[in-house]
């Protein structure tokens, strides 16, 4: 790999390191509230696979949410942030290539999903007991969704003009597709509708195959679920890297 | 030998502007080279498509011989911008932001070479602060040695010295005269017209994206304005022979035409015989201000 991939790669890294509190801390403690609250209401209610506690149900959920979110998060706020400052040129002047500034905003959002999403299940970890029933699977699929997350961030980043555009993305996006995707429930809860709306939203597939990776069981077959997100990935990786190509928004 | 920088029909419009109608422009190797222009007349763009941060609507750029657009490597490599915003990345402290930007030219190890920066630029002690406690000056200087991590063939500076003290003024213009010295090809924009007189062995002047002056410093000042001649009398009038020379007058100070030092002595010897003292004389030479307004005022493709 080019020098100029690894600094930036580097770079982007050392960018939320350096606010760890802000940016991997803040989450972990979103997430674990949202663990203590519904593990609180719901625990002694719903038991959602035989044998399965419904905290444990929830913790896989909770985790690929975090590194779905802050995935996006992390590549959309960068590139937002140096437009609005202007310091993108910094970037933009040097012979990097269009491949390589893609991989590195890509991997350096992985890195921080990543990171979050671990230090979710390391706090879980004192709330509920988590078997890995299949790491391979938790492996694939929290890759796969990540990067479809982290392009989808990259996208937003050079679109947006402002702040406030991203935080729609966020909003009206994002949160709705991550929170109706079965985070907190199993589709199989929902009416008949919801169901068959549920199996259009590609999140639900990440989740699910995530959470079978875990448990061994899930709403869908896993290998259905990667032939929906492993595509997805993969178009928008093309999708994201022909937008750089083009210049849109960068080079005018 | 290959042109430092290398212009065809390059034309360049925006939505609302027509910022660059068709500019052909050769620079050559360790040029000292200024790009003169008031706000709007395209300098920026110019610029801008040169580091391949605005793409031209028509027409060729080249750097060193690299295409802009399809060699846009090559011709990276071997250039080095100072944008004119004041622009960085808070992020980071002084070193970072520079061993960063060695990271993206493919350089790495370059720890020498930017202590050597740091030293010349005054900011050796600010290495390890943060860009974003830095005055406006220092930022400036930081944005001088990031275009020179790589020791680029051909530099570009927009506006370096806009809102930079007139002592680090002189010590930037010093450094960078090595580099030129050194064979480096720089190319400026500026304001300060004096400063592209003092430097720059080649002007070219813009308006209105258009290029309506090139030539050597020396032919533009002495094709743009004429020498004149203030004086100051007592009493302050002027004998009747001198008044068609008279371009202005200010109270007891006149200014008069003087196309050459040889009609001096017979404007005296008049001012003598007609019992006119001489309290104040000043012999003004054009300058590259004056030329500039003239071209200016001048109808667009007036070219001298």
């Amino acid at each position: 790999m080019s020098v100029g991939f690894r600094t930036l790669l580097y770079k982007e890294i050392l960018r939320f390191w350096k606010v760890l509190v802000q940016t991997v801390g803040a989450p972990v403690l979103t997430a674990l509230l949202y663990l203590l609250i519904f593990s609180h209401v719901l625990e002694a209610h719903v038991q959602v696979y035989p044998g399965v506690r419904y905290t444990a149900f929830l913790m896989p959920g909770l985790i690929l949410m975090s590194v779905l979110q802050n995935a996006f998060a992390n590549s959309s706020s960068s590139l937002i942030q140096s437009k609005v400052s202007g310091n993108i040129v910094f970037i933009l002047l040097p012979p990097i290539s269009h491949m390589e500034f893609f991989l590195a905003y890509l991997f350096a959002a992985l890195v921080r999903g990543f990171t979050v999403g671990l230090g979710v299940l390391l706090v879980g970890l004192f709330f509920a007991d988590l078997e890995m029933a299949h790491p391979p699977w938790i492996l694939a699929f929290g890759l796969a969704s990540g990067a479809v997350f982290s392009c989808v961030g990259i996208m937003a980043g050079i679109w947006a003009n402002q702040y406030d555009n991203l935080a729609a993305v966020q909003n009206f996006v994002i949160m709705p597709l991550t929170f109706l995707s079965g985070v907190f429930y199993s589709v199989h809860s929902l009416s008949p509708f919801w169901q068959t709306i549920s199996h259009f939203n590609p999140v639900f597939y990440m989740i699910d195959g995530f959470r079978y990776g875990f448990f061994g069981q899930g709403d869908v077959d896993p290998w259905l679920g990667l032939a929906v997100v492993v595509p997805c990935a993969l178009v928008l990786s093309a999708l994201t890297w022909m937008m750089l190509r083009s210049g849109y928004k960068l080079r005018h | 030998m290959t042109a430092a920088v290398r212009l065809r029909g390059l034309d360049k419009r925006f939505p609302r502007v027509h910022a660059l109608r068709g500019i052909d422009l050769d620079i050559e190797q360790g040029e000292f080279f200024a790009l003169l222009g008031p706000n709007g007349a395209g300098k920026t763009t110019l610029i801008s498509i040169l580091a391949g941060l605005t793409r031209a609507s028509a027409g060729t750029a080249q750097v060193m011989g690299f295409d802009v657009v399809k060699d846009y490597r090559e011709a990276r490599a071997r250039l080095g911008v100072v944008p004119q915003e004041l622009v960085y990345d808070p992020f980071f402290t002084v070193r970072e932001t520079l061993r960063f930007q060695s990271g993206y030219f493919g350089i790495r190890h370059n720890d020498d070479w930017i202590d050597e920066l740091l030293a010349n630029l005054g900011l050796a002690d600010k290495a390890d602060t943060y860009t974003r406690r830095l005055s406006g000056g220092m930022k400036r200087r930081v944005l001088v040695a990031q275009a020179l991590v790589h020791k680029p063939p051909v530099i570009v500076l927009d506006e370096p010295t806009a809102g930079v003290d007139v002592e680090l003024r002189q010590s930037l213009w010093a450094f960078i005269r090595r580099f030129n010295q050194a064979g480096h090809t720089v190319i400026l924009t500026t304001h300060y017209l004096e400063e592209a007189e003092a430097l720059c062995g080649r002007v070219a002047m813009l308006k209105e994206g258009r290029l309506i002056a090139l030539d050597r410093t020396e032919n533009l000042l002495r094709a743009g304005a004429e020498r004149r001649l203030v004086l100051e009398l007592e009493p302050a009038r002027l004998p009747d022979d001198l008044l068609p020379r008279l371009t202005g007058r200010d109270r007891a100070r006149f200014v008069l035409d003087l196309p050459d030092y040889s009609e001096l002595e017979p404007i005296l010897s008049s001012l003598r015989e007609a019992g006119i003292a001489v309290r104040d004389m000043e012999v003004g030479q054009a300058d590259l201000e004056e030329v500039f307004l003239k071209l200016m005022r001048a109808g667009p493709g007036s070219v001298p």
